[in-house]
Formats: C-alpha cells, structure tokens, sequence
C-alpha cells in the first residue's frame, strides 16, 4: 500500500489525463478540455505537495525514487507546464491547435518528465524519457498544414532518436559490466571494482545522449531549427520543463551512479560546458529570430549548469539545481510575452517586432526586463545569485579557468540580451507590438507573479538556496 | 565439437552472409528478404541459447509484422535506386575512415574486457513463465510505463494523420433535406413593376 501512496502523483495525473482523454471525446466546446487540463495540473500539483515523503522512499524493486530531491523538482516542472499552458491558449486557439490531442499529449509528456525525475534505475530513465520524447516529436508536428513545423519534427524525431540510441548503448554496455540496472547497485560495484575501459566508453555515450536532450555542444544542432520551427506555445514546452527533467537525470546517474568515476566524466563535462558557453553565447549574437537566438541562450546555460555538476561537491550539486529551476522560471516569462504579443495573423518573431514595446506596454517591457537582467545575471534578480553560486562552487572546487571563461563568456552574452532591451525601450517603430486582445487578466496575473518570483528570489535567494542545499544532503 | 556447436556456427554463418547481403544487394527488396532470413537465424540462434520466447517473439514481431510492413512500403514506394546511390563514392573515403576507427576503438575495447556471463539455469520453469513472472512483478511499473508510452503512440499517430473534413465538402444529409420548409430557402421579395413606355 505504501507503494501507491508514494507513487501518488503520478497516479493522480495518469488518472486525470485519461479522463481528459475521454471526455474530450464527448465535448464540442475544446475549452472545457482546457481547463480540465489545467484542473488535472493543478491536482498533480497539490498531490505532490501533500505526499512530500518524510524520508527517502524507494518502491519497486528499487526502480523509483522519492525524496525530497524530486518533489522539489516535480513541482518545478508542472508549475512550468502550467504556466506554459496558460500563456499559450490564444495562440493554440488562433493557430487551431486547441484540441484534445494536444493537450492530453502535454499532460503524457509531464509524466514521462515526472518519472524520470523519480527514476531510480536505468530502465525507468529510459522509458520515461522515451515518453516525454515521443509526445514532444508529436507535439511539434501537430499543427497539420504547417511545413516549418513538419521539418522541425522530423529533425527533432531523427536526432532524438539518435540520442535515445546512443543513451541505450551505453546503459547497455553498463549493464553488462555490472549486471545491474539499479543506480545504486552500479554505484556499489563501482566502489568495489576499478573502472575498466569499457566502462568508460559506456560512461561517455551516456553523458552524449543525455547530453542530446539538454542540448550541449555538439549536441546542439538540433535545437536552434526545433525552437524556430516548432509553433512558439510547444517551444515554450521544450525549452523549460524538459530540461529540469533531463537535469535530474544527469544528477542521479551522475552523482549515485558513477560518483566514484567523477575523475572520468567531469572530464567529460568540462570540454561540453566549455563548448557549450562559447559557441551559445557567441553565435546568439548574430540571430535576428528571438527564438532562434533564445535556443543559444538555451545551449550557453546547459554550459552552466554542467558546470555546477562537474565541481562534483554538494556546493556544487546544490548550485545546479538552483540554476536550473532559476533558468526555468525566467525563461517562462519570456516566452508568454512572446506568447502574448502574437496574434492571429503576425507572429512575434523577430527581434525588431519589440521595438517601442515600451510605449505601447510598459508593464510587460519591464517584467521582459527583469526575464532579460535574470539571464544576464544583474543584481537584483535571481540569475545572478544562480551564476554567483555555481562560480563559488567550482572555483571551490578548483576550477579557477573555467570560472573565468564562464565569466567571460557570459559578458559577451550580455549583449544579445542588452539589444533586446534597448529594442523595446529606446528604438522607434512605425507599427509598435500590440497585446493580443483576448489576454485576460488571469494571464497577465500569472505573468506578473511569474515575473515577480524572479525579483523576489533576486532579493531573498535564501528561501529556494536553503531548500536546494537541504534536497542535496 | 557437438552437434550443437555445429547447429550454431551454421546459423551463425547464415546470420553473417545474410546481412552483408542484406547491404550489397542492388535490389531494396532483395534486401529486406535477406534480412528476414537473418532475423531466422539469430532467432535459431536464441533458441540454442534457451531464450526460446525471444526467438519466438523475433519471428512474431519482427519477421511477420514489422518485415511484411517493410515490403509493403518498399513495394508502393517505386524506389530509384541509381538516385540513393548517388554520392556514395564521394562519400566513400569519410564513411571507410569514421567506420574503421570506431572498428578498431571497438576491437581494442573488446580484448581486453569481462563481461559477465549469465547465471546457468537449472529449473524446469519455462523461459516464457520466467519472464511472465518477472514482467508483472519486479518489471510492473516499468511493464505500465510501457503501456502508457503505447497509448501515447496511438494518440500521436491518430492525431498526425486524421484530416477533418472540410466544411465546403460536397455531401448531402437527407435528413437536413426532409426537414426543411419553403421559408428557409424560397424569398419572396417584392418589386415595383417598372413602368413600360412603348
């Protein structure tokens, strides 16, 4: 019994989208599936904040997790999908994307987000992100006459796949050297056995698949055509929870799994978040299309947040996930007002389309603003606190070179970011951005307090870095 | 050498021969054919080694029903086939090169390694019974992942492919047609006559 107690949100959200599923079925009216969506989100949510188990709880022959750690980041991300979907329905609705199909899809995809978060053996990992990917390939597609879309799906599908082959070999090849598909069992044979070269070369093509999905250099080509191709609401989808979700992953593999190769993969990582800070923040700076140029973004910050795994501290792990759920938040905000300032018939694309958004709407240039300083990393936004504590941790760590080529290409970085902001505040514009007219105000008070939580935790970063440094014990 | 091991090197042979076919035949179909025998013998080959379900379930799955949907498709498609072989000697020197240093890596990995052997097994339960009774207790939650990710697979598919039907289509609904009146369709409007002169 313990165990379907423990497993509990998970039932409650499988249940629910089921349900969504066959209702749907019988509605005419799509906006009643919408908010069944959201109602089964926000069960989801109250489920997993009531059974936050009291210790660590490991059920099923050792296959799933529960503890402190993964109910902090499962809330993470249905608040992500959350806010996602409550941003994106005008444009689900203008772009006829409000179907039953979308949104029960959305939902499989959080639980697949879910379970490899919980995912406490390789079998799970696997299944789980298969499920995530598969209804993320879905998603992008779904929107039936649109060619970019379709191309972007198939690019999507076929190096996703790509990634899960490469992630399947690796698991594979671990399991034949240990004979055991359970993380912790791994950890304990690697402490009693040295690592041999295979399972070296197992460690690598694991950190490369994984490395797919959260878009590291060279991994990244995909990332870019998905995010410009994909309809802007499933962009939104990709770039936020599923990156919490693939965190966890790397954390659970990385640091209970092969803690005692640490030598090994953070070799591993330092050339990939290297790469990753370079090339994102560099060619950020010739992109025209905001999304094209938020997928960089995107690539420079799984830099970081490999940088916090590779100090291979507590400090360090505790800093990692802090950026990530930091990255996640601000993100959010930035694309809902891309969200909201695309209409039926113009898309907010380009970076000249926020020229002047100032005058038009102060409001939302300003929480942009604040999106925009948090990616940066100004004071007194929260981004800066995440950069502050991933540098102490690898400067801790001994990594002084890396922290200054962080520092440095985060500079640069600066000014992609910068340009936006003097687009929407100091240029002039013939036709200046216009708010989509159906946003009512329960979106523009998500916004507003989605906006305001990256202040907050700005000013008092103690409340969140607290409680990541308490999961990481 | 026992006549298993004979049984063994002659599948395993056959297995070999067939997939290098299965790429140097011209023919597409020729190709999927030659696979289809290779999955037969990688399936005797399961078979000697006493996973008697897997080979059963390669030949269930593979052979007849994911080949014959192969050859459909391979069939309806009208393959050009001087068009794929296009850029293949351009190709050639890059492709050899990346192939043969993963071919080495893999030799040089491969000798020097212990992989564990499985456990010998005694018991007279069945391979099937086995795995049945793994799949639904230690596997369970990983057997319902599964179902899940199969739903998801029906519900992408259906969603990618059905075309709704337009709202100018041309059919008729008889119903619709009894039921409706001469005000809803006759106008009368009315005129003033004009006024004729000669």
């Amino acid at each position: 019994m313990i165990e379907y107690i423990t497993i509990g949100p998970e039932i409650v959200l499988l249940t629910c989208t089921i349900l969504v599923l066959v209702i749907d079925l019988f509605l005419k009216d799509k906006n009643i599936t919408y908010y069944l969506t959201i109602s089964s989100l926000i069960f989801t949510l109250s489920a997993i904040i009531l059974l936050v188990p009291q210790s660590k709880q490991i059920i099923f022959y050792g296959s799933f997790i529960s503890d402190n750690l993964s109910a902090l980041l499962k809330v993470i991300v249905v608040i992500s999908v959350l806010f996602t979907l409550i941003y994106s329905k005008n444009y689900l609705k203008e772009q006829k994307m409000l179907n039953g199909e979308f949104l029960t899809l959305s939902l499989f995809a959080l639980l697949g987000m879910m379970i490899m978060i919980s995912s406490a053996n390789m079998l799970n990992i696997y299944l789980g992100l298969e499920l995530l990917s598969l209804s993320l390939y879905a998603m992008v597609a779904l929107q039936n006459k649109s060619k970019t879309a379709a191309e972007s799906a198939i690019k999507y599908f076929v190096l996703g796949a790509l990634a899960s082959g490469l992630l399947l070999y690796g698991m594979s090849l671990i399991y034949g050297i240990t004979g055991t598909l359970n993380i912790t069992q791994i950890g304990a044979f690697f402490i009693e056995n040295q690592p041999d070269k295979l399972s070296i070369l197992a460690l690598i093509f694991i950190i490369s698949g994984l490395g797919f999905k959260l878009g590291a250099v060279p991994f990244h080509m995909w990332l870019p055509d998905v995010y410009e191709g994909s309809p802007t609401p499933v962009t939104t989808y990709i770039a936020t929870a599923p990156k919490v979700a693939v965190f966890a992953i790397f954390l659970r593999l990385l640091t209970e799994g092969f803690i005692t190769l640490h030598i090994q993969w953070a070799q591993v990582l330092i050339v990939l978040s290297i790469l990753s800070l370079v090339l994102g923040n560099i060619v950020a700076i010739a992109q025209h299309n905001l999304k094209r140029m938020l997928a960089y973004s995107a690539i420079s910050h799984a830099g970081f947040i490999m940088l916090g795994l590779l100090a291979g501290t507590n400090i360090g792990y505790s800093a990692a996930v802090f950026y990530v759920i930091t990255y996640a938040i601000t993100t959010t905000v930035i694309f809902g007002i891309i969200l909201f300032l695309s209409h039926d018939n113009k898309q907010c694309e380009n970076l000249e389309d926020l020229k002047e958004l100032n005058k038009t709407h102060p409001w939302f240039a300003f929480l942009m603003l604040i999106a925009l300083f948090s990616l940066i990393g100004v004071p007194p936004t929260v981004g800066f606190y995440a950069k502050l504590a991933v540098l102490h941790a690898i400067i801790d760590a001994g990594y002084s070179y890396l922290a200054i080529i962080a520092v440095i290409t985060s500079v640069i970085g600066a000014f992609y970011y910068l340009r936006v902001i003097k687009y929407m505040y100091f240029d002039k514009n013939q036709n200046p951005p216009q708010l989509n007219k159906n946003t009512n105000f329960l979106m523009k008070a998500t916004i507003t307090i989605n906006a305001l939580i990256i202040l907050a935790l700005g000013i008092y970063p103690a409340i969140l870095m607290t409680y990541t440094t308490y999961v990481m014990k | 050498m026992n006549f298993e091991l004979i049984i063994f090197y002659f599948y395993a042979l056959v297995a070999t021969l067939s997939a290098l076919a299965v790429i140097l035949v011209k023919n597409p179909v020729h190709s999927a054919l030659n696979l289809i025998l290779c999955f037969f013998s990688v399936a005797a080959i399961w078979i000697l080694l006493e996973a008697e379900f897997l080979g059963l379930v390669l030949i269930l799955v593979y052979v007849g029903a994911v080949m014959v949907l192969f050859l459909f498709v391979l069939m309806m498609l009208n393959l050009n086939i001087k068009e794929l072989k296009e850029g293949f000697v351009q190709h050639l020197p890059l492709a050899i090169l990346s192939a043969g240093i993963m071919l080495v890596q893999t030799i040089l990995l491969f000798f020097n390694i212990k992989i564990k052997t499985m456990p010998e097994i005694s018991s007279n339960i069945t391979n099937s019974k086995q795995l049945g009774t793994l799949l639904y207790s230690e596997y369970l939650l990983q057997f319902e992942i599964a179902g899940v990710i199969l739903l998801v697979a029906i519900i992408a598919a259906i969603g990618l492919t059905i075309r709704k039907k337009p709202k100018e289509n041309k059919y008729q609904n008889p119903a619709e047609q009894v039921k409706s009146h001469k005000k809803d369709r006759l106008k009368i409007v009315k005129m003033k006559t004009e006024d004729y002169d000669g």
